[in-house]
This record gives C-alpha cells, structure tokens and sequence, in this order.
C-alpha cells in the first residue's frame, strides 16, 4: 500500500511535468501546425541555464525566472528566423528542428560536459512530509501543486483573456484570424515564446527532480510527444489528459513490467496512432 | 512541352553520370589507402540504404523518421545468423532481408493508418520500439553492447571477402544491383503509380489504381532494401549496436535522400556519399561534428530543399532551353 501510495506521488509528478513540457508543443502544434523535434532542446538549456544561474547565485527561483526568460527568447529567434521559413512544410519542419536539437545538444555538451548532475533544490522543498506511516518527498508535492496552478493559470489565459481567444480562434483557423484584421503572427510569437519558456522551466523543476544530462532532450521530446499524441495534437485538455496517463504508464510501466520499460511510452503511442490518430481530444 | 524536350534532350545523362560515377568510385577505392576504401566502403552502405527511403520518401512522398528500424533489424539477423547458423552470406542475406520484409509489412499495416505528421510520428515511434527491442532482449541482442565478433561470411565460389579492397568491390556490386532493382521499379507502371500516388492520390484511385496497396508495397520493398543495407553493413563493421537502429541514423538516412534529391535515382547516392565523407573529414579535426550536421539540416531546408540533382539538372534544362 505504501508502496502504490509512493508510485503514485510518482506519477502524478512526472505527469505535472510532462504538462509544463507538453501543453507549449500541443499548442504551438495546433495554432502554427510547426512539428517542433527541438521542444526537447528547450527542456535541456532551461536545465542547464538553471545550473548556472544556481551556481552564480544559489537562488532556485532566479533560476527558474532566468531559465523563462532565455529559453523563451531562444524560441522567439528561433521562430521568427528559421521556422516560419517552413511553415507549409511538414518535412522541412522535421528536419530543421532536428538539426536544431543536435546542434544544441552538442553545444550543451561543449559547455556542460557530459556528465549527469541534478540541481539542488531550496533547502524548504528538501526532506519529506510524514504521513499514516507513508513517506512522500516534499520536491515532488511541490511539484504537483505548482503543475496544477500552471494548469489553471493556462487554462485561465486561454479561455478568459482576449489573447486566449485569439489563440483558440488560431487553433480553430489561423486564415480566418487574419482574414479579420489581426496580427496573427504577433499571436504566433508570443505563443512559441511562452511554450519554449515553460519547457524551459520544467527544465529547471525537472532538473531537479530527475537531473540533466545529455540525451534528456531526447527523451523528453519522445515523452511530450506521446502526451500530444494520446491526448491529441492541438488540445490544451489533451495535454493534461494525456500527462496523466503517460505520467502513470510510465511510472506503474517501470515498476510492473521492468524489462519493458523502454517501451511504456511508445506503445501506447502506437495503439492510439492506429486507432484514433486525432488523439483522445483532438479534432480530425 | 519545353519541360518534356528539356527531359529528352538530356536522357543519355542519367546513365553516362551513373557509369562516370561507378567508374569513379571504383578507381577511387582501388587506388585509395585502405582507411580512404572504409570509408568508401560505409559511403556505398548508406547509398544503398538511402535508396531504400528514397523508394518510399522520395517516389511515394512518405516520409518515414523510422527508417533505421529496418536497417538494424537486417544487420542483427545477419550478425545472428553470422553466429550462430550459417557463415553462407547468401542465407544470411536471405533471411535478414526476409525478417526487414516482416517488419516492413507490420509496420506498414500500422503506420499506413495515418497520413501527414502523423505518419511522421508513428514511423519515428514504431523505429524507438525497434530500437527498445534492441536495447532491451539482452539474451538475443546482447542489449546494449550489442553483438560483437561477426566475421566476414562465405559467398562461395571460392571468392574472399576478407581483404578491405574484396569488400569494397563486393559493396560496389551491392549497390549497382540495388540501383538496378530501384531503377526497375521506378519505370515500371507501377513506378508510376507511386509518383502519381504523392502527387495526386484522389486521381489515381479514380483511374482505379488502389492507393493503399501501391503505399504498402512501396513501404514494404523500401524497408527490405534498407534491410539488405543493414546486412552489408553488419558484415564490414564485424559489430551491431541499438545505435544502428536508432532516431539518429534515420533522420541521417533522411537527410541524405534530401541533399542529394528526393525521387532521383542518384541523388541519394550522393547525399549518402556528402554526408559520410563530411562526417569523417570533419570529426578528425573537431569534436563538433553534430554541430555541423545541425547546420547542414537547417541550410539543406532553407537553400537546397529539392537536393543537389535537381539543382544541377534545373541549371543544365534553363541553358539548353534559353
């Protein structure tokens, strides 16, 4: 019992961070139809920058504020020069994107080293809270809460403010946003922004919980995809539907089945690719 | 009709390049130090490979990120055939090719339910289950080391394939039989059918082609060419590991059939040889190779989206024509 209780702390937080890391990439998918293979890059120079930013100043929440703000300039350049080059072009998309996670991987390596390091959290967050004899990190409750309040506050901007029904309206059709007057493309910017700067921040809190390492934006990447493809490119809901059910296949998958571990997350991607590949929430 | 004249007036290219460039490679390799013929060697490995996707990417427009899969699946046969079956090179082939054929057929079945993005997604998904399978069946795969001390195999006929030089020449034969196939195929009518497929599918099945089976045929033949890539492959290498099968490889493959020029018979041939030449003159001075594999990613989309080929055929059509 305590032990399902423990697992199940353990997926509800990884599912959390698997929503910061998702909703950006279902929603930047669903608006500019950009397949972005470098998501994952955002996820590991959030990391990284995290690292520095603890080293230099020991601050956790300067970390995360340093990790919002770099990565999501970074994907502000990134969209405004080379991605809307492609932006009728699946395949070039893909290869681009591509290109540009080696080619920060391989600069993260230059920089960082190659060794697997974890950053340290606040002293507050460290320990555990006790509980009818069960044990559960503090990290990792944290975690889960600030994953909902992220939730909520998406949710909030999506379905309440004016820029939220600009988005929702570009999801819809981005030809008809522009066709009555608005700037769709300031819309555009500002919502690849905002999803680099959230995978960058889940960086920061993953950092902390699961490390950085090289290769962690590739195993990122393939995980936010699977949450989009089950939950259905495009859907906020999905996002956070299909966190949960990776987040707990992934972490009951690891556990019941150890041999297989590698393919909890795939497998279920396939089943729903085969059989609804608009995903639970998405509209074909 | 000036495009059509622009076509015939440079038929006799294609073939005379073809012959030029065979000419060239072979003399290459014969006359080159013996870390120039590996390294020839592994060019003419990935050109068979690229001319697999390319049956699939380039002719039928389906871009598959999984293509690796294949190309593990026919060297891990081989290698295991290798060692514990048979050193005849014919029946290793034979059921290497068969079991990418296998594979090929599931993994078409499955990802032939999508289209677009999707298919982007589930090919690259169904290649990380390959690659998971790799990595993970340790009694059969030898896991994460994969399988080492595969020897060169028998082909009978009293010919040698241990000296570098005999395998270079024997990789050439590959290759020049794999082009022969593709080659036949394309011009077939059933060819054409798959270039109609990627450029007008509702047409083709009013003309009462049946689309599906002309895109699971194509998958299947293209997963089988890269499977005997894997088995030349595994059999210079003398080693096979998950990374074989893995994402990096299959978007290198990709890469490979853009540069040079999707649905050209020999641009991927070109692009397997820029991108494997590329790779070791540039890692032998810098530890930065992936940086500039990133770079030729972005700079083949940005400026050289329809390849090399196309690039210099569009030049030669625009002078003969003004």
């Amino acid at each position: 019992m305590a032990f399902y209780a423990i697992q199940f702390l353990n997926g509800l937080s990884l599912a959390m961070l698997l929503f910061l890391i998702s909703s950006g990439l279902s929603v930047i998918f669903g608006m500019m139809r950009i397949v972005n293979l470098a998501h994952g890059s955002f996820y590991l120079l959030g990391g990284y920058i995290g690292l520095t930013v603890l080293s230099w100043l020991g601050n956790f929440w300067l970390a995360i504020l340093a990790a919002a703000i770099v990565v999501g300039l970074f994907g502000i350049v990134l969209q405004r020069t080379l991605l809307r080059r492609v932006s009728d072009n699946e395949l070039g998309q893909v290869l681009m994107t591509f290109g540009i996670l080696l080619i920060v991987a391989d600069l993260a390596l230059w920089i960082w080293g190659g060794l697997p390091q974890t950053l340290s959290k606040p002293s507050w967050l460290n320990g555990s809270f006790r509980y009818a004899g069960l044990v559960f990190p503090k990290y990792r409750v944290a975690m889960i809460l600030l994953g909902l309040v992220v939730a909520v506050l998406i949710w909030l901007v999506i379905e309440r403010t004016r820029i939220g029904a600009i988005i929702r309206a570009g999801v819809d059709d981005s030809e008809m946003v522009r066709g009555i007057g608005i700037d769709i493309r300031k819309a555009f910017l500002l919502v690849f922004g905002a999803g680099a700067a959230l995978a960058g921040v889940a960086g920061v809190l993953g950092g902390a919980m699961l490390g950085v390492y090289p290769g962690v934006d590739f195993d990122v990447l393939l995980q936010a995809f699977a949450v989009v493809v089950v939950g259905g490119l495009g859907s906020l809901r999905g996002a956070f539907v299909g966190s949960l059910l990776i987040g707990f296949s992934d972490t009951l998958g690891k556990v019941w089945f150890t041999d297989f571990a590698l393919f909890t997350i795939f497998v279920p991607m396939v089943i729903m690719l085969v059989i609804r590949p608009e995903g639970l929430f998405g509209r074909e | 009709m000036s495009k059509k004249s622009a076509y015939t007036q440079r038929a006799w290219l294609a073939p005379a390049a073809t012959v030029l460039l065979f000419a060239i490679i072979a003399v290459a390799g014969w006359l080159s130090p013996s870390y120039t013929t590996g390294l020839l060697i592994d060019c003419l490995i990935f050109s068979i490979f690229a001319l697999g996707l390319n049956l699939l990417l380039g002719y039928t427009g389906l871009p598959s990120l999984g293509h690796a899969a294949y190309f593990g699946v026919g060297a891990y046969t081989a290698g295991l055939m290798m060692l514990h079956v048979t050193p005849s090179f014919w029946w290793c082939a034979l059921a290497a090719i068969g079991v990418s054929l296998a594979f090929g057929a599931l993994y078409g079945l499955l990802s032939l339910r999508t289209s677009g993005v999707f298919f982007l997604i589930i090919t690259l998904a169904l290649g990380q289950i390959t690659w998971a399978i790799a990595f993970s069946w340790r009694s059969l795969t030898g896991g994460d080391d994969g399988l080492r001390g595969i020897g060169r195999p028998d082909l009978g006929l009293g010919l040698s394939l241990q000296s570098n030089n005999d395998y270079f020449l024997f990789a050439l034969l590959a290759l020049a039989l794999t082009l022969f196939v593709v080659r036949l195929i394309v011009r077939s009518p059933f060819g054409a059918a798959l270039r109609g497929d990627s450029q007008n599918p509702e047409r083709l099945a009013a003309l009462g082609y049946n689309v599906w089976l002309c895109r699971f045929l194509s998958f299947v033949i293209s997963a089988g060419i890269s499977g005997f890539a894997g088995v030349i492959f595994v059999f210079y290498k003398g080693f096979v590991s998950p990374e074989a099968v893995g994402i990096v490889i299959s978007a290198e493959v990709m890469l490979m059939v853009i540069i040079g020029g999707a649905g050209t018979l020999l641009g991927p041939i070109l692009g397997a040889f820029v991108v494997v030449y590329l790779g070791h003159s540039v890692s032998s001075h810098t530890d930065r190779w992936m940086t500039i594999l990133g770079v030729l990613y972005v700079a083949v989309v940005l400026f050289a989206p329809h390849g090399i080929v196309r690039a210099i055929g569009n030049k030669l059509a625009i002078r003969k024509s003004s």
